[in-house]
């Protein structure tokens, strides 16, 4: 990881953007020791519009707990995806509900992209409101910045205990797909010199 | 039960609850009003585990009224609100700084005036906050910087008000209370908890007579002290007494017991100010910003430094003033059209230039605005 990361995850109300938000902020910061921040979306907002939390990660204090470019952009609907892709920044990662946004050009910007259907898996274990976490078990697989461990008992932490055992499934299937993904695009590519 | 010491990832608003909690507040009455809801909610559910008492008023004239009553009644009593909310209870801090009682008032301020901006960001309550009631009375007022600081300074307002009998204003912005940071809860050994001094004895007891710290010990109702509290002048026993020189004694108490403790109520933070020639003057949510571009101008070899306010009133005059004369250039950069601004040229007088950068609300200064003035005033 480098020494700052600024991630945005960014949806509809409803899809649970603050949660996933505050779960990423969290097992930063209590679960691996190191500083993080994070600002939910704050504004007249209600349920269907557009939603957007704000994560810091560092390995040192954080000055500046806002977000300034974006290193990872996860989005989980069209209309964020086309608001927040203008402040990706070169090299940046997009990771996406390949289901719910269509990528433009604008994502070349993007040194990579990972796609996830992650809302039809939610619906196909029985909620769709476990799509933020099956997101957060990808988005761990292939950004690596929080190990599985780590974010897995800040799932723990962040979800009402009804819903402890769908959303940790939620967050295995996730992460495996991560990891799937990972390697099939390891194999398919070609060794460079 | 209260927190345990540990490692916590808090927002402001939930940070402050805990605080509270921590240096014993038992009340809390208030009205809910964005962008501090969330104190509340978190006071509504926590409150009644540690065995304290929680009320959703009518409005904020009946919460502030409802938290004075409580601390006299001998609990520590604090309030939250914003905004118009802070409005409706300057007559009654007014009250309470004249009845002596200690209160926290945590204020998250948004872009006013009016009901403005209730989600976005504001620092336009800094006059009001010294100056709301009417008549001439001194309040302490403090401006926390991250969520550890709100926590860090909720138990500082309380521990002060116990300690001067003074109404407390915890002056945050929407920014700060709904960011989320890393929280270090101390141990209990490591916290310094202050309690408001009781009287000695009853015999011949006078609630209003203060002691040599200019402020008289606080009698508990309901401990077979009789005593009398009002907003008129009073004399030592608390009876109201028109007369200008009771009033002459009482008003200059009321107001030195701050005054002459300005070296122990007063903190500042400063960052890289050993060299500096030009410096940015903030608070709250502002001093963020103000590091990220105080290490840019760094890059630049402008020797640039920040004096992070922390307590806001008193004012600091006296750092000002020793300062002044190694700075060239003071930036006040604040969420209003002008108001630290006013206090730091009053106690520099001419003795530097002192520019101010102000942001009408909504948001905050960026890192990149900061450089900007700072490049062009360094030359």
């Amino acid at each position: 990881m480098e020494n700052r990361v600024e991630i945005i995850i960014c949806g509809f109300g409803g899809q649970g953007i603050v949660r996933a938000g505050y779960i990423i902020g969290y097992a930063a910061a209590i679960s691996e020791d190191l500083e993080s921040s994070f600002v939910p979306s704050y504004g007249p907002e209600a349920r269907g519009g557009e939603c957007a939390s704000r994560i810091v990660i560092a390995r040192e204090k954080i000055d500046y707990p806002f977000i300034t470019t974006i290193d990872i952009l996860i989005t989980m609907s069209e209309p964020a995806y086309k608001k927040y892709v203008n402040y990706l920044k070169k090299g940046g990662i997009i990771l996406y509900d390949e289901d719910l946004v269509e990528l433009d050009d604008r994502a070349r910007i993007a040194s990579k992209t990972y796609g996830i259907p992650a809302t039809r898996i939610a619906e196909e274990l029985g909620n769709r409101i476990v799509a933020n976490i099956v997101m957060l078990g990808f988005f761990t697989s292939v950004t690596g910045i929080i190990t599985y461990e780590g974010m897995k008992r800040a799932v723990e932490v962040g979800v009402p205990a009804r819903f402890r055992e769908i959303n940790l499934k939620a967050f295995d299937i996730g992460y495996s797909y991560g990891e799937k993904l990972k390697k099939e695009r390891e194999s398919e590519e070609p060794l460079r010199n | 039960m209260s927190l345990e010491p540990g490692t916590y990832f808090f927002s402001g608003n939930e940070a402050v609850a805990e605080a509270a909690l921590l240096a014993g507040c038992r009340f809390f009455a208030g009205y809910p009003i964005t962008p501090t809801s969330e104190l509340a909610e978190r006071m509504a559910r926590r409150l009644p585990q540690v065995g304290g008492v929680f009320i959703q008023m009518e409005d904020e004239i009946g919460s502030i009224m409802a938290i004075i009553g409580a601390s006299w009644g001998g609990l520590k009593a604090m309030t939250a609100t914003s905004g118009p909310g802070f409005s409706l209870m300057q007559e009654s801090i007014g009250f309470a700084a004249m009845t002596e009682t200690p209160i926290v008032v945590c204020n998250v301020q948004r872009a006013g005036p009016s009901t403005g901006m209730p989600t976005y960001v504001g620092q336009g309550d800094v006059m009001q906050a010294k100056w709301g009631s009417h008549g001439p009375y001194e309040i302490i007022a403090l401006s926390p910087s991250s969520v550890q600081e709100c926590f860090d300074m909720t138990i500082r307002a309380f521990n002060l008000s116990e300690k001067y009998r003074v109404p407390v204003i915890l002056l945050m912005d929407e920014r700060l209370s709904h960011l989320y940071e890393k929280v270090r809860v101390p141990s209990k050994n490591e916290l310094i908890i202050i309690n408001r001094k009781k009287p000695r004895e009853k015999k011949g007891f006078l609630p209003y007579k203060a002691d040599d710290d200019l402020v008289p010990p606080m009698p508990p109702v309901g401990e077979g002290y009789h005593f009398h509290v009002t907003g008129l002048t009073h004399d030592e026993r608390g009876y109201p007494h028109m007369d200008p020189e009771v009033q002459e004694s009482l008003i200059r108490r009321l107001n030195d017991k701050i005054r002459k403790h300005v070296d122990d109520i007063v903190e500042i933070d400063t960052f890289m100010m050993d060299d500096a020639d030009i410096a940015i003057v903030a608070f709250g949510s502002v001093v963020r910003p103000s590091i990220r571009a105080i290490k840019l101008s760094r890059e630049r070899n402008i020797r640039a430094g920040l004096i992070a306010l922390k307590t806001i009133w008193p004012f600091p005059d006296k750092f000002f003033e020793d300062i002044s004369s190694r700075i060239n250039t003071f930036i006040v950069a604040e969420i209003n059209y002008g108001q630290v601004v006013r206090e730091v040229k009053r106690a520099i007088g001419d003795k530097a230039k002192v520019l101010l950068l102000p942001k009408m609300g909504g948001a905050l200064h960026t890192p990149e605005e900061l450089l900007d003035i700072l490049m062009r005033e360094a030359k």
